[in-house]
């Protein structure tokens, strides 16, 4: 076991994905030289050479496009895409190419393409650099998104990520790039929960509290303030956003009775919504509350000095499970 | 630097060449200030300089007639200064307080001032050039070529060259025969990465010849070159509304923004940086020629500190936004579903017309 951030825990598990397999690249503006804005990609450069870590020019669309004729030809790309918010040049290629070539070629392409995004807020950086578009990818057949929560999950997840013959658009918790957490850099992948498993991080009996990348840790605090009032959360890192792991959301709320959905997204339209409505059909008659959600307020992402009123904390979310339990 | 004997200088209006000094040394002292500013946590989000970029930044703007409209990148803080905005109210909007140019809602890299045709700084590169193409698009409209026609200014970054919508734009612009210059400022670096490593034709004001655009490239360190070189442009563009692709080709003294700590950069370049920097070479330049005498200067300098000093008081006095005002200017026009939720709001709606069903916390229902 190692102590790593998750920033770090993703540049062991990048390492270990260019190691396991000499197809895989990493290409994305400023990964190379610089290391990437947020140091995931530090040294990579240095030690696997400019042919297999590529500085590209600042081009989003021609990255994704260019992964994707690499993948054609039997290459594993790992793209990154420097901020939430510079994924849109790149939404066509993503949208129209990567996530439905497989289903239009009936299986004789596959595109084992990860798209890495450090995403959402909490640093005060403001729009394009604290955006959570990944509901816009969830809605998109064809492509698995996946968020990790802690450099645990993150070390294993980039490699399973890069591993999948599927894309995977991967969500990186911006904030929590500099939590710290023990690491097992010795075991392989084969004991590892799925990547497109849910997990639970803290059992419980009163309320199902579902959440994923950056509200983990906000979640299992709250779990613990929760347990100051007599009530027992369970925490269930979601982990795999497309396809969702319905199995253990469902087993969780059958036990509970009551659900809160938590992301940093906008609640409108949100993965929340999709959750909400997919527990209430298949939960109704355990349900002893609306399922209810919280989530970012609908408006653009604000100026920094109003992120702390935008951001859903532990009072929102406590608020949250105050209501459930009022019913 | 140009003419080291000084001639074309001497066809200058002295006043005007101390103007230009001036802004040169306020953008400097401002820059220098947010800075530190930034690193005392007064600014928040990001923050990108002008430091190395003075003259490029006074050569274009006195290039600019007042009526024309000038769109910029994030690293826009010298500009809005140069157009004439209040360094205070500049000021201001990097802290994200009311008193800023747009109510502290814009940060640094979207400074908007429609009184001095500011049409913003954009935080994603790129994101201005369709916009002014169209802005272009909309004076074609509206007027015929004249010498006093207003024309659009559209700054970008090197890297920005390589995306697509730099493409696109300057074609629509070229066959359009829209009155726009667009100017590449060339640092030399998109963050970490020289041009040579990023572009396939690093002669960047090249890329327009396949739109049949004409363009230069000229020295950003040198104010009067790149004013005359964005003046000859703008007047191509009042007269026969022929687009340019202009070159200024500088380099920011200082990291990409200010959390960047530059290591991509060797010790030989900063120190060749410190010899080339603009601001020194003018002002040598300036007192060698006689328009300019070190008491002069030492007084432009200390007025452009006492400026910035009042801008950081001014700032610091004006109130940050209230939490409420998260919700204003969302929508145009009165949207009733949108549902707040915020923590203490009812669950479930007093009557038909108000608010959520229950069930959702944080949006509409």
């Amino acid at each position: 076991m190692t102590t790593l951030t998750l920033s770090r825990a993703l540049n062991e598990g990048l390492r270990k994905a260019l190691e396991a397999n000499a197809k895989a690249l990493i290409m994305g503006e400023d990964v190379g030289k610089l290391g990437g804005v947020f140091r995931v990609t530090d040294g990579l450069q240095k030690d696997f050479g400019e042919a297999r870590v590529i500085d590209t020019p600042l081009a989003e669309s021609g990255i994704i496009g260019t992964a994707i004729g690499l993948a054609l030809r039997g290459y594993r790309p790992i793209c990154e895409i420097q901020f939430d918010g510079f994924i849109f040049p790149a939404f066509d290629q993503i949208v129209s190419q990567l996530a439905k070539m497989r289903y239009r070629s009936r299986g004789a392409v596959k595109l084992p393409i990860v798209v890495r995004v450090p995403f959402g807020g909490g640093i005060g950086a403001v729009e394009h650099h604290s955006e959570s578009p990944e509901a816009l990818f969830a809605h998109t057949p064809g492509l698995r998104v996946i968020s990790c929560g802690d450099p645990a999950d993150a070390y294993t997840m980039i490699q399973q990520a890069a591993s999948s013959d599927d894309p995977v658009l991967f969500f990186e918790p911006k904030r929590r790039y500099w939590d710290k957490a023990e690491v097992d850099t010795e075991g392989g992948l084969a004991a590892a929960l799925p990547m497109d498993s849910a997990r639970v991080l803290v059992e419980g009996s009163d309320l199902t509290l579902l959440c994923y990348g950056p509200m983990v840790r906000t979640c299992a605090e709250a779990a613990v303030a929760a347990a100051s009032d007599g009530r027992s959360l369970e925490v269930i890192d979601l982990r795999s956003l497309a396809p969702l792991d319905v199995e253990t959301i469902f087993a969780s709320v059958r036990k509970t009775g009551r659900c809160v959905v938590v992301h940093e997204a906008v609640v409108t339209g949100g993965l929340g919504a999709e959750i909400a409505a997919q527990v209430t059909q298949e939960c109704f008659y355990s349900l002893e509350a609306p399922v209810l959600r919280v989530g970012a307020y609908t408006t653009p992402y604000p100026p920094s000095r109003l992120e702390e009123h935008y951001l859903p904390d532990l009072d929102r979310i406590l608020d949250a499970v105050d209501r459930s339990f009022g019913y | 630097m140009a003419d080291p004997a000084g001639e074309d200088l001497a066809r200058e209006d002295p006043a005007v060449l101390r103007e230009y000094y001036r802004q040169m040394a306020l953008i400097r002292a401002f820059e220098l200030r947010a800075a530190e500013m930034y690193t005392r946590a007064k600014i928040g989000g990001y923050c990108h300089l002008n430091l190395g970029e003075e003259a490029t930044v006074a050569g274009l703007t006195a290039a600019l007639h007042a009526e024309d409209f000038l769109f910029a990148t994030y690293r826009e803080h010298g500009y809005a200064l140069a157009r004439g905005a209040d360094p205070g109210r500049v000021m201001a909007e990097l802290f994200g307080r009311e008193a800023g140019l747009s109510r502290g809602r814009g940060g640094s890299m979207h400074l908007f001032d429609s009184q001095i045709r500011l049409m913003g700084g954009y935080g994603i590169v790129g994101g201005q050039v369709p916009l002014a193409t169209g802005a272009a698009f909309a004076l074609a409209y509206r007027g015929g070529p004249a010498p006093d026609a207003p024309a659009v200014m559209c700054l970008l970054g090197d890297a920005t060259t390589n995306i697509g919508a730099f493409h696109e734009s300057l074609n629509l612009a070229a066959l359009w025969r829209l009155p726009v210059v667009y100017v590449i400022v060339n640092n030399q670096l998109g963050m970490g990465t020289p041009v040579e490593a990023a572009a396939a034709e690093p002669e960047l004001w090249k890329r327009g010849c396949a739109y049949r655009m004409p363009g230069q490239r000229v020295d950003g360190n040198d104010v009067l070159a790149v004013r005359d070189a964005a003046r000859a442009a703008l007047d191509c563009a009042r007269m026969e509304r022929q687009p340019t692709l202009l070159e200024t080709v500088s380099y920011r003294l200082r990291g990409h923004s200010v959390v960047d700590p530059a290591r991509y950069r060797t010790a030989e370049e900063t120190e060749r940086l410190r010899r080339e920097d603009p601001l020194p070479a003018f002002r040598h330049r300036l007192i060698t020629a006689g328009v300019l005498d070190e008491e002069t200067a030492a007084e432009i300098d200390s007025e452009a500190d006492m400026a910035v000093a009042a801008a950081v008081d001014f700032a610091d006095a004006s109130p940050p936004p209230e939490g409420a005002a998260l919700f204003d200017h969302v929508y145009a026009t009165p949207a009733a579903s949108m549902y707040r939720g915020l923590p203490g709001d009812p669950v479930a709606a007093p009557g038909p017309a108000a608010g959520p069903g229950p069930g959702s916390v944080g949006g509409p229902a």
